[in-house]
């Protein structure tokens, strides 16, 4: 069993969550994630670690309320325990010094971007970073992302927050006046499209981070299944991360909603 | 064990008598025993009900007695593991059923897993000698060794096996599926620290996410989970060994040997246009979902696809499990696509009979070619290139060859690709120095050794799909040598 240590609500309808899991913890680097099922007759679903403290023994992990497991997440409390934590899991980020290096993140995947773009600030990269999000409610993690980025730019759709704007719009200037060795993409499937349009047409190498239906999270399954140069992967195990220009995001899109309808029947029994 | 050794315990008093006490003649005219099943319309809406009943003991005693003794058993023979199949048989028919539990424990670890998974009817029934000589059905082994299993699990008198003195070296077995709980549990009762490692959330491997418990119930695999806990094994769910720790940091915590047992998991496509489409999964998948997640119970949180049609691809036992488990969703029709005849399916032929019971329809000597899909890209149909049979190939199953213009389209709202397995890569990848074959199979010597000095390995992460007596018995060759190994280094 691992206990909740903490909760921190990030905005109206996302949360933080640090976990007890010290094996994970102690493993982790950028990029894993975590399959956890939080009790008897649950489901195994996906999240990036956000952070981990291998001295406290816990790791964090970010939730937006949609979806049957994610909405009981949410209403868990510190003290509350989760049944089963499979991790970590998942090819880690290649961190390095590449010279300048484009964070983009779009909305609650923001998360997913934040440990990559530290250890690549760290790593003595310039680090650029865009982040987006709908409206102001959905930005979240802007701090952290400051603190660790020596250039930012927010923007919202509605211009609730920062610039009003399309994503790529700050993403060309950018790259019209740096030179930008690697770029990371971590955000809905349209907006990661975007961003790898756009990088391609400046020769950028790209990683997107991918999320995904999964239930094992070992490569047993083939949910997460995806086209990558015209041959299938497996997102858990060959993944998170894929070069961004090679990537069926067509396809990938498609297969993001292929439990929609169960998933809404399910939702509305637990509402 | 040797032919002499055998004929000694052939001719012990009792045996001798028993065998004397019914002629053949009349141990003959008896029938095969008929297994009671659970009827079709109460099984087919719960995937926890098992199909077969079992065997009463009066059952069971009568069909032992069908057993002619033969001095030179096929049905041995027949047994990947060389059970010893008369001797329990003899036992059960004498009423020693103690005994009987003994014999069967002495070879298989899982006696209870094996009677209800086996595929007998190539095995130890295929070289039975009413099967071969006499044109009679063969004894029924399967079902008797499941009745000794389950009257030892159920009659309380559970048989405690001794444990040499415990001599404090730490093992890890990487797999809980059936040739890790064999291996473990062997080297428990020769007196090692015995640590199992399993990467998901339930003990078990593929009796508890693949076979589904209509066929092998969990409280049978827990009950000898169970048994193996009582021995002092330890048990770590949620473990990936070479993920969550590697074999260097399990070494350094004083694992002083590895037992490789993460089997063939990974689900092979057929790399068709559409493949991709929603609607069409792997039957790990679909299987795990249920077995591991409990999709089946409607208040679970687990979410399943269901429809009208479901179309499962592949002739093997997880194919037909796949096709079951749709039915017992609510699928109208349920339906096999396989690319040769019924004959040379390699499901397990009792499976087929009771899916055949259960309304499964059965698309023979057709491949799947292309799937296509509605506008919200859910499948709709899967096109197939109708076969016929042309020369064996190396298999000795005659070959499917396209007939050429010949295609048809069958309605469906979910695909279930039930083609096989691949081996787990985790541990291939991840341990410097471990010699794999071309199919990504551990290489292992006669002894299971692998290439590198402290790394064992057996089950299907070796031979690619297999069954689980084969797995199982891998497991317990490798605990006799990793034994020997410690014995030797003294």
């Amino acid at each position: 069993m691992n206990k909740i240590v903490s909760k921190e609500q990030l905005s109206s309808c996302v949360y933080k969550l640090e976990i007890e899991a010290p094996i994970v913890a102690k493993a982790q680097k950028p990029g894993n994630f975590v399959i956890l099922r939080i009790k008897e007759k649950g489901e195994r679903v996906p999240f990036t670690i956000v952070e981990s403290n291998p001295s406290k023994g816990t790791i964090s992990i970010v939730i937006r309320n949609m979806g049957v497991t994610r909405t009981k997440l949410c209403n868990l409390n510190v003290g509350d325990e989760i049944k089963d934590i499979l991790g970590p899991l998942g090819r880690r980020s290649e961190i390095s010094n590449k010279g300048t290096f484009l964070a983009c993140g779009n909305g609650i995947r923001i998360a997913a971007l934040l440990p990559i773009a530290r250890a690549m600030k760290e790593a003595g990269n310039k680090v650029i970073t865009i982040i987006s999000a709908k409206t102001k409610d959905l930005l979240i993690l802007e701090d952290e992302m400051r603190e660790i980025s020596d250039e930012i730019h927010v923007l919202t759709e509605d211009g609730t927050h920062g610039e009003k704007g399309n994503f790529t719009d700050p993403m060309r200037k950018v790259i019209e006046k740096e030179n930008i060795d690697y770029c990371m993409t971590i955000g809905p499937v349209d907006m990661m499209r975007d961003c790898a349009k756009v990088t391609k047409e400046y020769n950028i190498p790209t990683r997107a981070s991918l999320y995904s239906i999964m239930v094992d999270g070992t490569g047993m399954c083939g949910a997460c299944r995806v086209s990558v140069n015209g041959r299938t992967k497996f997102t858990c195990v060959d993944g998170p991360e894929f070069d961004a220009h090679a990537i069926d995001f067509d396809g990938l899109l498609l297969r993001i909603d292929g439990y929609r309808n169960e998933e809404s029947k399910k939702l509305q029994h637990l509402k | 064990m040797t032919k002499e050794e055998y004929k000694e315990i052939y001719n012990q008093e009792w045996r001798k008598e028993i065998r004397k006490s019914v002629s053949p003649k009349e141990r003959m005219a008896i029938p095969r025993v008929v297994m009671p099943t659970v009827p079709v319309e109460e099984r087919i809406h719960s995937q926890r009900i098992e199909v077969n009943k079992g065997l009463s003991l009066e059952a069971a005693q009568l069909e032992a007695k069908r057993c002619l003794d033969c001095a030179d058993p096929g049905c041995m023979k027949g047994c990947p593991v060389g059970m010893h199949i008369p001797t329990f048989i003899k036992n059960l028919e004498r009423g020693n059923l103690l005994e009987a539990a003994k014999t069967a424990k002495s070879i298989s670890a899982l006696p209870a897993v094996c009677g209800r998974v086996c595929p007998q009817e190539k095995q130890c029934e295929a070289q039975c000698i009413y099967h071969l000589k006499l044109n009679k059905p063969a004894v029924s082994i399967g079902n008797i060794e499941r009745f000794i299993a389950d009257w030892e699990r159920e009659s309380g008198n559970a048989i405690i096996p001794e444990i040499t003195e415990k001599n404090g070296i730490k093992i890890a077995i990487i797999g809980s599926g059936p040739s890790g709980l064999a291996c473990a549990g062997d080297l428990a009762k020769l007196g090692y620290d015995v640590t199992v490692f399993e990467a998901l959330h339930e003990i078990g491997g593929v009796l508890k996410y693949g076979i589904p418990e209509f066929c092998l119930p969990n409280y049978v695999v827990d009950a000898e989970i169970d048994n193996l806990k009582a021995l002092g094994i330890k048990f770590v769910p949620n473990f990936v060994v070479g993920v969550t720790a590697t074999i260097d940091e399990l070494r350094e915590e004083g694992f002083k040997a590895f037992y490789v047992a993460t089997g063939a998991g990974v689900p092979k496509f057929m790399n068709i246009p559409g493949e991709n489409y929603n609607g069409i999964l792997s039957a790990n998948e679909y299987l795990m979902r249920i077995n591991l997640m409990d999709a089946d119970d409607e208040n679970a949180d687990t979410p399943i696809l269901t429809g009208k049609n479901v179309v499962v691809v592949g002739g093997g036992n997880t194919a037909i499990d796949a096709v079951r488990a749709a039915k017992r969703l609510g699928a109208e029709r349920s339906i096999i696509v396989y690319r040769r005849s019924m004959d040379e399916m390699p499901a397990r032929l009792e499976e087929i009979h009771h899916s055949q019971d259960e309304g499964i329809e059965f698309y023979n000597l057709a491949n799947p070619i292309e799937y296509l899909a509605d506008e919200t890209g859910r499948v709709n149909k899967v096109r197939v290139q109708m076969m016929e049979l042309g020369e064996p190939d190396e298999s000795g199953r005659r070959r499917p060859v396209a007939i050429e213009g010949n295609i048809e389209e069958i309605d469906c709202s979910v695909v279930v690709v039930a083609i096989g397995v691949d081996p787990n890569p985790i541990i291939p990848n991840s341990v410097e120095g471990l010699k794999t074959s071309d199919w990504g199979t551990i290489e292992v010597d006669d002894e299971k050794h692998s290439s590198v000095d402290d790394i064992f390995a057996g089950g299907d992460i070796v031979r690619g799909a297999a069954t689980v007596i084969l797995a199982m018995g891998d497991g317990r060759e490798a605990a006799a040598n990793i034994d020997k190994k410690f014995k030797s280094e003294k």
